[in-house]
């Protein structure tokens, strides 16, 4: 799973929105938002409701396609027009609600929609082995097997197995929508490890959060979204909590707070 | 198995590190025979019971019929019962397509009815060669799932509505066909002998021999395939028990039917030749469930439509292929219906569709979508024949099957709905 990325050093990020437009009818929703996601490195992208996160976000998956704007991929300038756009270069959602059908086990939905066939048919062992590593290489240690039907599992361990489908076949964006808002205090930890996890295998990690004290475990960026503008790009180590709350309740600006 | 190495730079363990080690993800087949059945009893705990109250049924039901009847366990009613299940053991299994949807498909009777008109009409009015009317009876059967199929999946109208809509208009397209108090004999030979005459005795052997056979190439070529990849198998014993108890079963089945159970001079034995034709149809639906996408989406779309739809799943289609599935196998169970009952009339297939639902939730298919096997719809519809068959050899009165067969129904449906509180109970427990 490794993409043999330099997660300790900067790098040049895999994904890359400059200018980024949309608008409904005669509501702006984002006005030029740039956002930068480094592999190996986890982005958090935070801001109030309505500040245009998951605008940003759908645009990313080929959802909803930006009206405006560059996205470049390895630096090469791409268009994101429908879901499959996105997944052909590796960009992943891992939605809120988790879309996970519960009746079906761990294997099968880790590969719904993308299964390993045979002759025709299901190739069961094959998936069972990928999906067996592809947790095994997350160091997950709460799901007994991988047969297990998704119904039977906590919040936290749905969580695990939505990001260990994103991640399943290489991917080399992966978007977490709010993945702790719905956990209890243990389940949020484990999933925060899932997502360092995922770094340290070179992936970009953009994640969503209403959670001040999740970003500052996990994020080394944080940007911030108010009103349809990127207010605040800030290296996690160097700003603090009362800072960020600053720029998304907008009492605070970055020229102001450079001035 | 391999031990996995941790990748280096390793995150000191969280706290529910210390009771599995990260290489030690199961996949449930480990273990010895004593393992795999303390986890078939878990299974069952909770609630994922499959056909197991079915089976129970069948067995509690053939005991009580057989002390109130001396006729009921004898080879001729076992043979009467296997040709009176087929229709409905047919049905059952269309149903299961759409019922996997969480979809229901309440024409299926009139379809199977509707088609059989269509056919008998073609054959003994116009005198069209009765291949090429079954041809047209099919190709009937097919554009009715495709309608069904376009108003459920394409104009987003419910499937109980439309279909109910159906259920009404093609009784009205019947009698149209038929004609008012009208009756067509069924004189087509090889139409008949589908429930009417028997395979030689010999061929009911090779059939329980190739269905050995079949089963056993299957499992191990499935753990041939399980050991290139380098996952665990299920101990091999579990093979043994599972084509002896085919063996048992089949060999006891076969042994009564090859027994002559002809009631004058002529030698009636062997086993229907609707036996064969059923097995096969079962396996070919199975084999699309358990190994094809076809089958994992009905699935997929039953538990999570919109998962599905996320995971690039082409729902809508997915939707309109199962009800032409359906009403195919419908047309099925009307040819089975009209050899077995001789004649076709304009009321043809209007009674059976409520059983044909029975007996699917009867037998452990969830109306709620996302459960059920063709096995399940088939010992179901076996439940419910055997209530039929039982009743009427008590000379009860009609009613009183219609009363036992509707509260079977409702209590198979409240254990269908108690097992998915079970199975949703189990998400807050952990």
């Amino acid at each position: 799973m490794n993409m043999g990325a330099d997660p300790g050093g900067v790098g040049a990020p895999i994904i890359e929105l400059e200018g980024v437009v949309k608008s409904f009818g005669p509501v702006s929703v984002l006005k030029g938002v740039d956002l930068a996601a480094y592999p190996g490195k986890v982005t958090a992208l935070v801001g109030d409701n309505g500040a245009g996160k998951s605008t940003l976000i759908k645009g990313l998956a080929g959802v909803q396609p930006y009206d405006d704007g560059v996205v470049r991929f390895d630096g090469d300038p791409i268009t994101l027009h429908t879901p499959r756009d996105a997944a052909r270069l590796g960009i992943e959602v891992v939605y809120q609600d988790l879309a996970l059908c519960d009746n079906l086990d761990i294997v099968q939905n880790m590969f719904l929609g993308r299964e390993e066939t045979g002759l025709g048919t299901f190739d069961e062992g094959r998936m069972e082995k990928e999906a067996s590593d592809t947790l095994r290489s997350l160091s997950v240690r709460t799901v007994k097997s991988v047969r297990q039907k998704v119904a039977s599992l906590s919040g936290g361990q749905r969580q695990t197995v939505a990001i260990a489908r994103a991640v399943l076949k290489r991917a080399r964006v992966v978007i977490l929508d709010e993945p702790t808002a719905a956990l209890g205090v243990a389940q949020t930890e484990q999933v925060l490890h899932l997502v360092q996890r995922l770094a340290e295998q070179g992936v970009a990690v953009i994640i969503i959060s209403h959670n001040l004290a999740d970003v500052f475990e996990v994020a080394d960026h944080i940007n911030v979204l108010y009103l349809g503008q990127m207010v605040a790009s800030l290296d996690a180590k160097q700003t603090t909590r009362d800072d960020v709350v600053g720029y998304i309740t907008g009492t605070k600006t970055q020229q102001g707070a450079n001035a | 198995m391999n031990a996995n190495p941790t990748p280096p730079g390793t995150i000191a363990p969280d706290t529910s590190a210390s009771d599995v080690a990260p290489d030690l993800i199961g996949s449930g087949q480990e273990g010895t025979i004593g393992d795999q059945v303390r986890a078939y009893f878990q299974r069952l705990r909770s609630g994922d019971m499959g056909a197991l109250p079915a089976i129970g049924g069948f067995v509690v039901l053939t005991i009580l019929f057989s002390f109130l009847s001396p006729f009921f366990l004898t080879e001729r009613n076992f043979a009467n019962l296997l040709t009176q299940a087929a229709t409905l053991v047919m049905l059952g299994m269309a149903l299961v397509f759409v019922l996997l949807l969480g979809e229901i498909d309440l024409s299926a009777g009139v379809t199977s009815g509707m088609t059989m008109a269509l056919f008998i009409v073609l054959v003994n009015v116009h005198a069209v060669p009765w291949m090429l009317a079954l041809a047209i009876a099919f190709a009937a059967g097919i554009l009715t799932g495709a309608l069904i199929g376009f108003f459920v999946a394409r104009v987003g109208i419910p499937s109980f509505v439309v279909t109910l809509g159906l259920f009404l208009g093609y009784q009205g397209i019947t009698l149209m066909i038929i004609g008012a108090g009208g009756l067509y004999r069924v004189q087509i030979s090889e139409i008949t002998a589908i429930q009417n005459r028997n395979l030689p005795v010999w061929a009911g052997w090779a059939m329980l021999v190739v269905i050995l056979a079949v089963s056993a190439a299957t499992s191990f070529w499935d753990r041939a395939r399980r050991t290139r990849a380098g996952v665990p198998n299920r101990t091999i014993s579990l093979v043994w028990v599972k084509l002896g108890v085919i063996a048992v079963i089949g060999g006891a089945v076969v042994a009564i039917l090859s027994r002559n159970r002809g009631q004058s001079v002529g030698v009636v034995e062997g086993v229907p030749i609707v036996v064969p034709i059923v097995l096969v149809i079962l396996w070919i639906g199975t084999f699309v469930l358990d190994r094809t996408r076809f089958g994992r989406y009905l699935y997929a779309i039953g538990g999570n439509a919109e998962a599905a739809r996320r995971a690039g799943v082409k729902v809508m289609l997915i939707r309109w292929s199962a009800f032409i599935v359906c009403s195919t196998l419908a047309v099925v169970s009307g040819l089975f219906s009209i050899s077995k009952v001789g004649s076709v009339d304009a009321a043809a297939g209007r009674e059976i569709v409520l059983s044909g639902v029975a007996a699917a939730v009867v037998g452990g298919v969830s109306l709620f979508g996302g459960r059920g096997r063709l096995l399940h719809a088939a010992i179901g519809a076996l439940v419910i024949a055997v209530i039929t068959n039982g009743l009427g050899l008590l000379n009860l009165p009609a009613g009183v099957n219609l009363v036992v067969t509707g509260g079977v129904l409702i209590l198979a449906a409240t254990v269908d709905a108690l097992s998915r509180v079970r199975a949703g109970g189990s998400i807050m427990r952990t």
